[in-house]
């Protein structure tokens, strides 16, 4: 494909200047002279004015402490946060508003999950399925069950090109598994998993399974009901919405049957110094006063994507990563680092000899915002052999000509430092 | 090497070649090429007893100290060339300096070769980390 200056995704219905206009912080430029181009949106991704002013909003108008007041802003409060809910279960297809739990984000939630429900279902002896993708929020809550327990974690391996082995999960999915955990989509890779292949063979022998959805919330249309996942975790600011608020969804009968994860005000039914009982779920799980402007900003973040034609979206989204990969992938010097058939969002890359931070630094000062690193990944860095990488990721408000700013980026780091 | 002694004269000698570019391209090319005058830690002793933890890259420094003159000799090495560069910039203001004199010695002049506020920015760069483990092994040698 020859290099253009200009954007020219316009394949689809999907109006990309007029959507990427509603971001304010893309909007600017780095070191006084030189234009953002944000391509670290795995890290997390900007804020359209939609949510910015809907959390304001909240601190202006509605400010008040929900569930105790029975005044007018408490009201409000109340009513806009239990609002968000129904709208992120909307945005997830969960059966109903009481199976998504408010955590910070998708560690919380993991670790919400592990140490109620894992403290139920994993016990001496067990083993814990892993992937060996996994970010390593989905393996440190996992390693410290195990270890609290007496389980052991297996890890079902990647090939090459970073697809998960499922030919081989026979051999890693026995009858000692009690649990299975993992990455809906690689945040080092891009690779889209067959979680529902997964999830359908794990509960053919009885096994639960926990999906990390951080990377794909912001990508793919999700359905918890369709995934048939035991729980899914997502976090809000990957997918527009605010910092310090998370989603953990679980299946009805699980939440019930969990013990709470923290005790406090706002969890209970009834407290005297014999005894406590517990509210049903969700706010069984949510003690102490929550991240209020933090839910509602996320509930406008699910409403806002919600209003997109998404599979426009996911066409745009296709056409640049495509795109992206065709103008990386044939600069001299570098290697693609997962390179999966069914993929979003996620370039990762390597120069042959040139070090990912001196890379991106220089990159940095070219005004293209990529991250370096492992990317909390490391046994899977590890697997193949790589300190790091570069990884370029995109969301929705990403354009063609953004990938052409990174491919000439890569170009003059090249001539600098290679 | 450098010509003058004291630390904060070789901070100024730095600060003097670096304002000769007008262009931040033209400064990293620079610093990059001091890295290669780095007093280069030998292969076999890159351990963990040198290894610099918190930066992205590998970074090695190891600090010895010499009895007869009373001062303290660096060696460092990284597989990132901008890390490099940072190490030799630093060790050239410390290298042959007495151990007092490096424990104490300011790095404030990293805000005035250009760099700054780019590098400042960068909490993996290693520098704190870098700069950290030179003053802690120079304090070990004090009296």
């Amino acid at each position: 494909m020859p290099a253009t200056t200009q954007p020219t995704s316009d394949t689809t219905s999907f109006d990309v200047e007029a959507f990427r206009a509603q971001f304010p912080a893309l909007q600017q430029e780095v070191y006084e002279d030189t234009p953002l181009v944000y391509l670290d949106n795995a890290a997390t991704s900007q804020k359209p004015d939609a949510v910015i002013e809907r959390a304001e909003r909240y601190y202006r108008r509605e400010n008040s402490n929900v569930h105790r007041g029975v005044h007018r802003l408490s009201q409000d409060a109340t009513e806009a946060y239990e609002s968000a809910r129904k709208s992120v279960a909307r945005f997830i297809n969960a059966p109903a508003p009481e199976q998504v739990i408010y955590t910070k984000g998708t560690t919380e939630g993991l670790n919400l999950v592990a140490n109620t429900f894992g403290q139920q279902r994993v016990g001496a002896g067990d083993e814990i399925l892993l992937t060996e993708m996994e970010h390593h929020s989905n393996i440190v809550p996992w390693q410290m069950l195990a270890e609290q327990v007496g389980a052991e974690i297996r890890v079902l391996p990647v090939t090459d090109r970073g697809v998960l082995q499922m030919d081989r999960l026979a051999e890693y999915l026995t009858e000692d598994t009690a649990l299975v955990a993992v990455t809906h989509v690689s945040n080092t890779l891009g690779t889209i998993n067959p979680v529902k292949d997964l999830i359908d063979a794990a509960h053919a022998v009885d096994v639960p399974v926990v999906v990390d959805g951080a990377q794909s919330a912001p990508h793919l249309p999700v359905d918890v009901q369709a995934l048939d996942a035991d729980f899914f975790v997502f976090s809000g600011h990957k997918m527009f919405g605010p910092t310090g608020i998370g989603i953990l969804y679980g299946k009805r009968e699980h939440l019930e049957a969990m013990p709470p994860y923290q005790g406090g005000g706002d969890m209970i039914d009834r407290v005297s110094f014999d005894e406590t009982t517990y509210d049903a779920p969700p706010h069984k799980f949510e003690a102490g006063t929550p991240h209020i402007e933090g839910a509602i900003g996320l509930g406008a973040a699910a409403e806002f994507i919600m209003d997109l034609d998404w599979s426009a979206v996911q066409a745009h989204e296709d056409d640049v990563l495509a795109y992206a990969t065709e103008q990386v992938r044939a600069i001299d010097g570098i290697r693609l680092i997962g390179t999966a058939p069914e993929k979003t969002s996620v370039l990762s890359f390597v120069f042959e000899d040139i070090h990912p931070y001196d890379a991106g630094t220089f990159l940095d000062r070219l005004g293209i915002a990529v991250r370096t690193g492992h990317h909390c990944t490391q046994p899977l860095l590890k697997r193949y052999g790589l300190p790091g990488t570069i990884r370029a990721s995109f969301a929705a408000y990403n354009t063609r000509a953004d990938a052409n700013r990174l491919a000439e980026g890569l170009h003059r780091t090249r001539e600098m430092l290679g | 090497m450098s010509t003058s002694n004291t630390v904060s004269d070789r901070a100024q000698e730095i600060v003097d070649e670096f304002s000769l570019f007008s262009d931040w391209m033209n400064r990293y090319q620079y610093l990059i090429e001091m890295g290669d005058d780095i007093p280069l830690l030998p292969e076999d002793m890159k351990s963990e007893e040198y290894y610099v933890h918190g930066c992205q890259s590998d970074v090695w420094i190891r600090v010895e100290y010499d009895e007869d003159e009373q001062v303290l000799h660096f060696q460092g090495d990284s597989n990132a060339k901008i890390t490099k560069g940072l190490a030799a910039l630093i060790i050239r203001v410390v290298d042959e300096q007495p151990p007092e004199a490096v424990a104490e010695a300011s790095f404030d002049f990293l805000d005035d070769i250009g760099l700054h506020e780019h590098l400042s920015s960068q909490r993996n760069n290693g520098l704190e980390a870098m700069i950290d483990q030179m003053k802690k092994r120079a304090q070990a040698f004090r009296n």
